[in-house]
């Protein structure tokens, strides 16, 4: 379950990022840029998982005593928790300057924004 | 078409680097040095039952500190980028929403917003916390927004939510160094019983201010996308 | 319940890497964000399969919920320039 996870993750991250960079719609790449970042948080979980464990919450069907043999890895289900809203966060910023960049040239082409061309 | 091409060259590159990773991955059959550490001892030093709560607030309190930083930084260039949009007069092109919406919204908003805060205030108890009580009142906001398109939510108001809760939340980190093991130790309160609502120390306390926070911080980015013109 | 948490992992991994590919290749703009969002639900589905159910409630408001809503805000703003 892992393995399938982990390379669902890993497949999301490629397909991500291919179509950002092939994208000429600056919405389109934000999309792309979601996708990976999807992808990223899934493989982290996915490390984290063991097979036939369960999650670190201690109630009564999982006593404190117990945790330690029975939960799986919290840390990197932390990590992703913050990843997820710094990625909100990443995410409104490019919307925000697509929408200055449509303002400015009244098209959300890439290949229209030639000024820093080189 | 060369430009399709070398996408895909790097992409296969990428996916070349992935390829090792995945094969290598063997999964863990016990927990390593630093999980163990958290799952034996978050129950007795620190009282919470949510593990991983007890790691974002208490453990790695720091980083969350610096996570909202990042949120608010955020939250404030999606203000500052968008500022000028909202100085220039609107037409009245006011089309009013249905009143399926306008009623429904009326009912479900507080109820939403409770909702929120019911998640973030039991966040050391039961899934959830700080961050999604926070966007599900964000979301509470937005159906607002969704129903009444003109309305001017107060920035200030949002602002100043916002700004307190980060005080008291460096204030809260602060008095842990006084009066407990370091910054942001939820032990300044007894730890009481795990799995009562009023035990971990400062864990629910910290985690509701974290709540109105990024809910405040959401709410305004949303605020600010909505009142931008339509172009 | 092993077996049939497999099968579903199999299920929604197939459902995420059709919906990225549909959100990446897809005509229409609005298409291309509701596939996004959907990759997000599967996944948010699929950490509750983990074992990992605060990450699943963050991916679902979050991810999921706000992200989208943020992309159809300034898809309202930009009409016409999505063919662009």
């Amino acid at each position: 379950m892992a393995q399938i996870s982990l390379a669902t993750g890993f497949l999301l991250i490629l397909i991500g990022f291919y179509g950002a960079l092939t994208q000429r719609n600056l919405m389109r790449m934000i999309v792309g840029f979601t996708i990976a970042d999807s992808g990223v948080n899934l493989v982290i979980v996915a490390i984290g998982y063991m097979h036939g464990r369960t999650a670190p919450i201690i109630d009564s069907t999982l006593p404190a005593g117990e945790a330690p043999a029975r939960i799986i890895d919290p840390v990197p289900q932390a990590l992703v928790l913050t990843a997820i809203v710094i990625g909100v966060g990443v995410t409104a910023l490019m919307l925000a300057y697509a929408y200055k960049l449509y303002q400015a040239k009244r098209t959300l082409d890439i290949s229209t924004f030639t000024e820093l061309k080189w | 078409m060369v430009r399709r091409f070398a996408a895909l060259l790097l992409i296969l590159a990428l996916g070349a680097v992935f390829l090792p990773l995945f094969l290598a991955y063997h999964p863990d059959t016990s927990l390593n040095p630093t999980a163990l550490y958290y799952a034996e001892r978050t129950a007795q030093d620190l009282g919470a039952a949510n593990i991983v709560t007890a790691i974002v607030v208490t453990y790695r309190g720091l980083d969350t500190l610096g996570e909202v930083t990042v949120l608010f930084l955020s939250a404030a260039i999606v203000g500052l980028v968008l500022a000028r949009d909202r100085l220039t007069p609107r037409p009245h092109t006011r089309v009013p929403a249905g009143e399926l919406l306008t009623t429904g919204s009326r009912l479900l908003a507080p109820l939403i917003m409770l909702l929120g805060v019911y998640i973030f205030s039991n966040g050391h108890l039961t899934p959830g916390g700080g961050f999604q009580g926070g966007a599900v009142i964000a979301s509470g906001v937005l159906l607002l927004l969704l129903a009444d398109p003109e309305r001017r939510f107060g920035h200030r108001i949002i602002g100043f939510i916002e700004s307190l809760s980060g005080v008291a939340y460096v204030l809260i980190g602060l008095a842990g160094l006084y009066y407990a093991g370091g910054f942001l130790d939820n032990r300044i309160l007894p730890t009481g019983q795990v799995g009562q609502l009023f035990s971990a120390g400062a864990i629910p306390l910290i985690y509701s201010l974290i709540g109105l926070k990024v809910g405040s911080e959401f709410s305004s980015i949303l605020a600010d996308l909505s009142e931008t013109e339509e172009l | 319940m092993t077996t049939f948490s497999v099968a579903l992992t199999v299920v929604l991994a197939i459902a995420m890497l059709g919906a990225a590919v549909l959100a990446i290749t897809g005509r229409s703009l609005p298409i291309a964000i509701l596939a996004a969002g959907l990759v997000s639900l599967f996944a948010s589905v699929l950490f509750l399969l983990l074992a990992s159910p605060d990450v699943a409630m963050t991916e679902a408001a979050i991810g999921s919920g706000l992200t989208t809503f943020l992309f159809f805000f300034i898809l309202g703003r930009v009409r016409g320039g999505e063919n662009g």
